[in-house]
């Protein structure tokens, strides 16, 4: 299969829930591209459709009552209708996953290194011995101290950032291709939030993965992504490389969330700034653009659904642009 | 790890101590009731009651009357009940104890992996018609009354189909030990054992089920599935292991209150001489050293089976060996 194309490519992608006899839209029409040791940050608050995106590339959605359409080709294959038996050889070997809460994803009952060489017998005939010894030197990779007796511990005698740690080392027990991360570090303070963040930087050179970072934090995503793609209430609000993006927003949305990190410079701020109201629930997004309730700029021809139109190297769903009256660009390290 | 265990075993020790004082004072000291009388029966003559008095120490301190009490139960195993006619209680106990033991064992394996197998597979298959009918079923496992399904049983292994090919092997109601026939043992108490087995399989595998679907929405779970596991293996290997706990819990405190005595109507039904119609005779006919000694015997059970239960415990949830 030829380099230049993306490893995961996602176009047109919707998800949607039965309740009452309605299909509720989580997702609608979401396309982005992941090249190969690339980070992609999806930024959105909580109910975007984030995670439910990341998921659905996963397969991991089987509520009753789910529509998934559209396409997710994954190095050429397609994901989207795929059976569960062809996806099981996927995850955890091409395609892996890794959780915001590190407290309660490993099953309590078991050890670590078990766990971990659980997915390697899984998915490669290997002996015991053979796995264990993976387990230890990922471990160790992953900045676990003394590994061999880590490996042999229970989830509830970890630290919540050694667990992660050990979670991102099971991710990439197969050395997959793509590593899902989902708010990895939101559950973490901050002196090993910035630990796991240069861990995930770095697997491009040290395992040649791609990195899918989902978080809901512009800081997160100005220390580690190359592009970014911002979600708000289900629909791309704006993508692009993130340099760019933090250096002229073109979605007001990205405005607003940019404004809303802390200045590292300069006199300290009163109180950020923050978005007045609540993002719709999927049931009541208005026919036109979702954030225009929320919006300052918010004008007539807000109420027509604006599609991505590219803006510079972004694609921006919004009107301003077009009309000529683009944000201001932002100061330089300002964020 | 050892010495989570060890410390386990000395807590059994301090409990069984507790409730043998217990038992004894409200037996032999609860104020205005003269124990003497009360052990030596109705209309007994004053010799009698003299014999009891000195026997027993009522005439001295109550913890010298404990101590007296507790040798005459466990080390001189000669304590005596005057309401059946000068017959030692221990050995009673002792010929019943197996019976019980047999049934409730036997009974407990049956539910057990029927359960199991019934609430894994109406999880795995949740929301489908095989969930539901497993689940209809165990319900009316749960509804039945003992008693009735026992005599049921009794109508069509005893007497309606006793002579036909089906049931001609079933032997006669009552116990058979298992040192004279192993194969009479069972023959006698498989039908008691289902019988005593179909409420607890309905209780447990709905237990069960509704904890394993509660685990199949645990970030672990999730987890599991997107390490690629299969279907089977993580419903097997990460939630059943995991759902075991509640299990196991449930499951120590059914089977002690059992042997305790507990399964007095499965006893009654098939004619079984175990520890809990023991009790009941006992009680009829305020027999009171026969009272106390089985008392005793079912607290002992009650502990050691919620002891062994911690044990299991630690094996099966890491997290309660560090606490």
């Amino acid at each position: 299969m030829p380099d230049d194309l993306p490893l995961l490519e996602v176009r047109d992608l919707s998800v949607s829930f039965r309740s009452r006899g309605r299909d509720v839209p989580i997702v609608e029409n979401v396309s982005f591209s992941v090249d190969r040791q690339e980070i992609l940050g999806i930024v959105g608050e909580s109910g975007s459709g984030k995670s439910v995106t990341a998921m659905a590339i996963m397969g991991l959605i089987d509520a009753p009552g789910v529509k998934i359409t559209g396409s997710a080709l994954f190095r050429g294959q397609e994901l989207v209708g795929l059976s569960q038996r062809s996806f099981r050889h996927l995850r955890g070997r091409e395609i892996s996953m890794i959780f915001q809460d590190p407290m309660t994803a490993f099953t309590p009952v078991y050890t670590i290194g078990w766990q971990i060489d659980e997915q390697i017998r899984v998915h490669e005939a290997i002996s015991r011995t053979g796995a264990r010894a993976r387990t230890v030197q990922l471990l160790g990779d992953m900045g676990v101290p003394d590994p061999e007796r880590t490996a042999n511990r229970y989830p509830h005698q970890l630290s919540g950032g050694l667990r992660q740690r050990a979670m991102i080392a099971m991710a990439l027990s197969c050395n997959p291709s793509l590593l899902i991360a989902d708010e990895p570090t939101t559950a973490l303070d901050v002196t090993v939030q910035a630990q796991i963040l240069d861990l995930l930087r770095n697997l491009r050179h040290n395992y040649g993965s791609s990195v899918l970072l989902i978080t809901h934090d512009m800081g997160v995503v100005a220390e580690t992504c190359d592009r970014v793609m911002v979600l708000y209430s289900g629909r791309v609000a704006e993508r692009g490389p993130a340099e760019a993006v933090f250096r002229q927003p073109g979605h007001p949305y990205t405005g607003a969330l940019l404004d809303s990190i802390p200045p590292l410079t300069g006199p300290r701020p009163e109180r950020l700034p923050s978005i007045a109201g609540a993002p719709p629930p999927p049931l009541e997004r208005p026919s036109g653009c979702a954030f225009a309730p929320r919006c300052h700029y918010v004008h007539e021809s807000c109420m027509i659904l604006p599609s991505l139109i590219a803006y510079g190297t972004q694609d921006v769903a919004c009107v301003l642009p077009a009309e000529g009256h683009p944000l201001p660009p932002r100061a330089a390290g300002a964020a | 790890m050892l010495t989570a265990l060890l410390r386990r075993l000395a807590q059994t020790l301090f409990v069984l101590f507790g409730i043998s004082v217990l038992v004894f004072l409200v037996f032999f000291a609860t104020p205005g009731a003269d124990p003497t009388a009360r052990i030596a029966g109705k209309n007994a003559s004053p010799e009698t009651m003299e014999k009891v008095r000195h026997e027993y120490g009522f005439d001295r301190p109550l913890p010298v009357q404990y101590a007296t009490m507790m040798k005459k139960l466990f080390i001189t195993r000669d304590l005596t009940s005057y309401v059946d006619r000068g017959e030692p209680v221990v050995p009673e106990i002792v010929m019943a104890a197996p019976v019980t033991l047999s049934l409730a064992a036997g009974g407990a394996a049956i539910w057990v992996i029927a359960s199991v197998t019934m609430g894994t597979v109406a999880a795995a298959f949740r929301g489908t018609l095989i969930d539901r009918g497993l689940m209809i079923l165990g319900l009316i496992g749960i509804s039945l009354p003992v008693f009735w399904l026992g005599q049921v049983a009794n109508l069509v292994t005893q007497a309606r189909y006793h002579d036909t090919w089906m049931f001609s092997w079933v032997p006669g109601l009552g116990y058979i030990p298992f040192s004279e026939s192993p194969t009479g043992w069972f023959r006698a108490l498989i039908i008691p054992w289902i019988v005593l087995a179909v409420l607890f399989t309905g209780i447990y595998g709905r237990v069960l089920r509704a904890d394993l679907v509660a685990a199949s929405g645990e970030d672990f779970m999730r987890t599991a599935r997107a390490k690629g596991l299969s279907p089977a293996r993580v419903l097997l290997v990460h939630g059943l292991r995991t759902s075991m706990i509640t299990f196991v819990s449930l499951f120590g405190l059914d089977f002690a209150q059992l042997i305790g005595g507990g399964a007095l109507l499965t006893e009654v039904v098939f004619g079984l001489q175990g520890v809990g119609r023991l009790t009941y005779q006992a009680l009829s006919n305020l027999d009171l050293p026969l009272i106390m000694a089985s008392v005793m015997y079912s607290a002992v059970f009650v502990v050691l089976a919620n002891a062994v239960v911690d044990v299991i415990y630690v094996f099966l949830d890491p997290r309660v060996r560090d606490a």
